[in-house]
Order: C-alpha cells, then sequence, then structure tokens
C-alpha cells in the first residue's frame, strides 16, 4: 500500500484552494498506486487544527497538524524541515505540493533536503507502471514534456486549477506534529504580509480572467475591464506587460512568459494584440474571448470567439449583456 | 562585496519549436539563444549591489554547452567581472543535478549574495535556485521583485497569489529575482570591449545523477482557428449566445 503525502497551503489560518487541489491530487496518485492512505500536512498558528474536517472532506485519511505561534506566516526554513523530516519518515510513494509561489519556494528546498526527484509544475498525473508520469509545460508552453520519476518518493507540485477538488468524505484522523526546528529561530523571516485586491478571487483561482492591454490607453480607461469582469461576478482582471511598464496595474497582475501563467475556463483579452510572450501565459485557457480594433491582431488566431471592434464600444455592451445573461440564469 | 549570479542560455522563444527525433528533446536545428531574461535581472540586481558596496567583484557562472561562453561574455560586458562555465553538453532535466554542479562550483567561493533569476523559461521548472542554498545551507529568498541590501541584512518582496510577502534575511544569502525589481542595462561598447580581456575559466560540470527524465516531449494540441463573431457591439448578442450555448462559461 503506497500512501502519498501532500502539503496543504494556507493563509493566516484558512486552507486555500490550492491546498484542496494538492489533497486532490494525492488523493489520485494514491489510488492509482494500490489505494495507499492520503497524510495531508498543514502549519500555521495554534488553532489552524480547525481545518482538519475540510480537508478529509476531500480524501485525507490523516491530517498532520504543525501548530506553532511563528508558523501564523510562511516560514520557509521550519517548514521545509518539518516536511521533509515527515516525508523521510513516512515511506511515502509520493508527495503533492502547490506550483504556487509558495510552493514553489517550498517543494525544491524539500527535494534538496531529501535528494529525491521533483517534477514541477503538473497540469496532468498519470502513473504508468511503476513510474510516476507528470506532464509539465516548457519553453513558454510551446512545448509539454512528460516526466517521469521511478524513484521513492517522487515529490512534484501542481498547478492551480489542473487538478479538479472532488469531494470523497474520509475519517480524517488529526495527528500534531511538531516543527522539525524552532519555527522562532529561523533565518529568513517573512515580517508582513500585504494583501493586494482585497476581497478580489485571484487570477490562479479565478474561472474567468478579463485581461486588458495597452489598447485601453489609459490606467483610467481600466475601469471598463474592471465592469466587465463584475458583470461576469467570477472574474480577475489581469493586464499586458505594455500595460504594467505604463504603471497603469501592478505587475502582480501580468499575465505571460514574465508574469502569471494561467488556464482559466474563459479568458477575455481587450485591446490585446496577442504578442508571443503573453500567449505563454494564457493560451491553456479553455475557452478565449478577443476584442480588437485590428483584424489582424494574431490575438484572432488563438481566440476560439472575436469581436472586430472599438473596446470603448463593444466592452460597455459585452457587460451589460453579460449582466443580462447571469440575471435570466 | 563578492556576489555571484548563475546564468542560463536558453532558446530565444520566437519561433515554432519542433520535437526532435529522439521524441524527448527540442530539435535544436535553426535556435538561437540569449541569455534567459530573469538571469539578466538578477545580473543587473548584482551588478547595482556591487556598484552600491564598491570595491568588489561581480562572478558570472553558467552550466551549458561550450556555446554558453556567448552569454557569460554578454554578463562581462555588461559590467560583471570574471565568468566561469561549467561545461555539460546535454543539460539534465532533473534541477537537483544542476544544482549539484553548481553548489559545487560556489561553494568555497565565500559570497556574500549568490543571485539566480526565478526560474528559466526554457524547463520553466523553477527549482535550481533554494535548491542550491540548501546545498550550501544558505538563507534563501525567491521570486524577489524588490530589494534592499545594507549593513550585513537584506529586506526583500516577493509577490503570492494576490498578496505579496516582507522578508528579512542575514548574508550571505541565496536569491531568486522576479522580473519588476529592475531593468537590465545593455551593453556598451567600451563593455564589449573590455569583456574580451576579461577572464573566463571553462571546467567540466561535476553533474548529479537525474532521478527526473524527460520521457516525452509534445507540441501542444493546436487552438482551432477561431471564428470572428462580427463587428463592433452589434455582434455582442451574438457572442453571449455562444458563450451560454457553446462554450458554456455563463
Ligand atoms: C523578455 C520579454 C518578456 C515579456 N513578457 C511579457 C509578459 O509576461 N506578458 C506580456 O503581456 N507581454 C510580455 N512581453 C511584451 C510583449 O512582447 C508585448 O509587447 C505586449 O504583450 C504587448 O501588450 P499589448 O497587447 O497590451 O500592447 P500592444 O501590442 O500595443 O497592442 C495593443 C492592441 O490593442 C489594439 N487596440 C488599440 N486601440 C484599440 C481600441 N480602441 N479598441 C480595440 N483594440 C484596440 C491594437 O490593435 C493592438 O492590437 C515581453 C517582452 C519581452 C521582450
Amino acid at each position: 500500500m503506497a500512501n502519498v503525502f501532500a502539503f496543504v497551503e494556507s493563509r493566516h489560518g484558512e486552507v486555500r484552494k490550492a491546498g484542496l487541489e494538492a489533497v486532490s491530487a494525492a488523493r489520485l496518485l494514491a489510488d492509482q498506486t494500490g489505494g495507499g492512505d492520503v497524510h495531508a500536512l498543514i502549519a500555521g498558528a495554534p488553532g489552524v487544527a480547525g481545518q482538519a474536517g475540510r480537508l478529509a472532506e476531500v480524501g485525507a485519511d490523516v491530517v498532520l497538524v504543525v501548530e506553532h505561534p511563528a508558523l501564523d506566516l510562511y516560514n520557509p526554513e521550519a517548514v521545509s524541515a518539518t516536511v521533509a523530516e515527515r516525508i523521510r519518515n513516512g515511506g511515502y510513494r509520493a508527495a503533492v505540493f502547490s506550483a504556487t509561489s509558495q510552493g514553489k519556494d517550498l517543494s525544491p528546498r524539500v527535494a534538496a533536503k531529501l535528494r529525491a526527484p521533483l517534477a514541477p509544475d503538473a497540469i496532468a498525473l498519470a502513473v504508468e507502471g511503476d513510474a510516476i508520469v507528470v506532464r509539465h509545460p516548457m519553453y513558454t508552453g510551446k512545448v509539454i514534456g512528460s516526466l517521469r520519476i521511478t524513484a521513492s518518493p517522487a515529490l512534484l507540485s501542481v498547478r492551480l486549477g489542473a487538478i479538479p477538488v472532488t469531494p470523497n468524505a474520509k475519517a480524517g484522523r488529526v495527528e500534531p506534529v511538531q516543527p522539525a526546528t524552532d519555527p522562532a529561530a529561523a533565518r529568513v523571516k517573512v515580517v508582513e504580509m500585504k494583501e493586494g485586491n482585497t476581497g478580489k478571487i485571484d487570477l490562479g483561482e479565478a474561472p474567468v480572467i478579463v485581461a486588458g492591454g495597452r489598447g485601453l490607453k489609459s490606467a483610467d480607461n481600466f475601469k471598463l475591464v474592471e465592469q466587465l469582469a463584475d458583470s461576469f461576478g467570477n472574474a480577475a482582471v489581469g493586464a499586458t506587460r505594455a500595460v504594467t511598464d505604463e504603471g497603469w496595474r501592478p505587475h502582480s497582475e501580468q499575465i505571460g512568459q514574465t508574469g502569471r501563467v494561467v488556464s482559466p475556463e474563459l479568458y477575455v483579452a481587450v485591446g490585446i494584440s496577442g504578442a508571443i510572450q503573453h500567449l505563454a501565459g494564457m493560451r491553456t485557457s479553455k475557452t478565449i474571448v478577443a476584442i480588437n480594433k485590428d483584424k489582424e491582431a494574431p490575438i484572432f488566431k488563438v481566440a476560439d470567439y472575436g469581436i472586430v471592434g472599438d473596446v470603448f464600444e463593444v466592452v460597455p455592451a459585452l457587460a451589460d449583456a453579460v449582466k443580462q445573461a447571469k440575471a435570466q440564469g | 562585496m563578492k556576489i555571484a549570479v548563475c546564468i542560463k542560455r536558453v532558446p530565444v522563444m520566437e519561433v515554432k519549436f519542433a520535437i526532435g527525433k529522439d521524441g524527448a528533446s527540442v530539435d535544436e536545428t535553426g535556435l538561437k539563444y540569449d541569455v534567459n531574461d530573469f538571469d539578466l535581472w538578477a545580473v543587473e540586481a548584482a551588478l547595482q549591489l556591487n556598484e552600491k558596496n564598491a570595491p568588489g567583484e561581480v562572478t558570472v557562472v553558467s552550466l551549458g554547452p561550450d556555446a554558453a561562453a556567448e552569454q557569460l561574455r554578454k554578463a562581462l560586458s555588461m559590467g560583471a567581472d570574471r565568468a566561469v562555465l561549467l561545461k555539460a553538453d546535454k543539460q539534465p532535466a532533473d534541477g537537483f543535478a544542476v544544482a549539484e554542479a553548481l553548489a559545487a562550483e560556489l561553494k568555497g567561493g565565500n559570497y556574500d549574495v549568490i543571485f539566480f533569476g526565478k526560474k528559466s523559461i526554457d524547463s520553466d521548472a523553477q527549482t535550481v535556485g533554494p535548491m542550491v542554498a540548501e546545498l550550501l545551507d544558505l538563507p534563501c529568498v525567491t521570486s524577489v521583485f524588490k530589494l534592499d541590501i545594507a549593513g550585513g541584512k537584506g529586506t526583500a518582496m516577493r509577490a503570492l497569489e494576490g498578496a505579496a510577502e516582507v522578508l528579512e534575511f542575514p548574508l550571505p544569502a541565496v536569491i531568486t529575482v522576479d522580473e519588476g525589481l529592475n531593468k537590465e542595462r545593455l551593453p556598451s561598447l567600451k563593455g564589449i570591449m573590455a569583456a574580451k580581456k576579461k577572464p573566463l575559466e571553462t571546467k567540466p560540470a561535476q553533474l548529479g545523477s537525474a532521478a527526473v527524465t524527460v520521457a516525452r516531449m509534445e507540441l501542444p494540441p493546436e487552438r482551432g482557428a477561431g471564428r470572428i463573431v462580427g463587428q463592433g457591439a452589434a455582434a455582442v448578442p451574438e457572442l453571449v449566445k455562444l458563450l451560454q450555448s457553446e462554450a458554456k462559461v455563463i
């Protein structure tokens, strides 16, 4: 029986969607490699054990809880040492991390501590014989590599949105775990967390993204993009590098080769030309809509649906129409 | 200050890639190469830090084929002082094997700061910097878009999904650089001339064994050429209908 480990990302004591996806991915691997248990580890300030139920609901058999006041914010050294120790002693077939900013900080540290193989940023997972195979976009998404690991434990990180979270209730026994090193003595300290876009859904988690480009002409006109995003109700706002370079939007909203890589259900590109570096961040979106006044714009080559027209005319009309369609259910 | 920057030779991405005969690599015919974007920002960060704390030395290190000397020369022409090429004709897909070779070179170099780009755009793995930090047992801060180093200490910011962290750390440390930290300087003619005389040492890479291998590479499915629904606001009702009935996203 092959047990599988999952690291659960949380923020201020709340499980992130990425954390639920990591548990789901671990469940999938456990089921495909002989039906072992899923052990999900969550770290946080005292009280984080209260999240165990949510992890059991999506397939965790055992919830490993690390509680310490110095773990309210991410603590790279204490968390990586604790996770590595747990994996080393747990005899796991695989360990799943989220391919988020935090997960991409944590997973290579753990891999190096354990000298264990790590396959990053999976968009799909499969068990092929004695190997775990991870599909991973490379070359700015222009090539998909299948990375193969036969050794145990196999470490991997899963891209946000790649593994659906499905209800799969387990008993979810809680087991406290002591930090492997003193969290208060870590050399690197996260001293503050600044919440951006408070209340708004994050690009990686949003089913719909409305992204704006230089065609919007000014920072102020981005309210059209925001209004369209609001009309969907479940949308986040993204931007091109031309826009973040101008300072119209923060860099954290940039989508592309050097920005975020996203794959929402729907991506609406507003006044975006579709440069290769931008496509690198959004070409895996399920449905793409482009609005651009230039019918030759390269964005139309990847868009499922296009409207050739002026954003200042089309976007407000689209926002109204979407709002109406939503209202009618 | 002694500063090291690890840089990688990567293909220029504005091409259509083809899969090589072995089915597990890209066909290199006709590819052009440059320094990985994020690594250029790392070089710039090192140069600025060195300028603030002169006199000091900036060493650039690359693991790659002989031709990667070209990318090291570019960093030298931007202002780095010396370069080391760890020669490896094939780059393993296992970031840990690469990290071991880089760590072996950097160990004992007494660097105050070791910079990396946040990721390389060919492998897109984002693993090597923190792995090297672990192997050298150094504090590590990843994906930094704001950085201040003074008096043996650093403060940095990095983006999370929908938030940002402020971090503090002591030197020596490993830092991986995200876009937004700076804009890289262009090599000047004087810099290019000076670079020719700067030391570039070549030695074989001490690659570890690779436990992650590439089983296959494929091109992603082409997105079928889409459909222009219409012109201007008049096309909006049709678009919304399609999004509801065909794409089922509303
Ligand atoms: C190393 C490197 C990394 C990069 N990384 C990224 C990245 O991560 N993300 C990214 O986005 N870019 C990136 N870029 C930049 C990229 O090459 C493009 O410059 C950028 O994506 C263009 O942004 P844009 O489409 O908003 O602007 P433009 O290319 O200027 O396009 C604006 C579009 O708006 C249309 N338009 C104008 N007015 C209207 C109107 N009234 N109504 C309708 N349409 C209108 C125009 O027809 C045009 O197609 C990178 C570049 C480099 C060199």
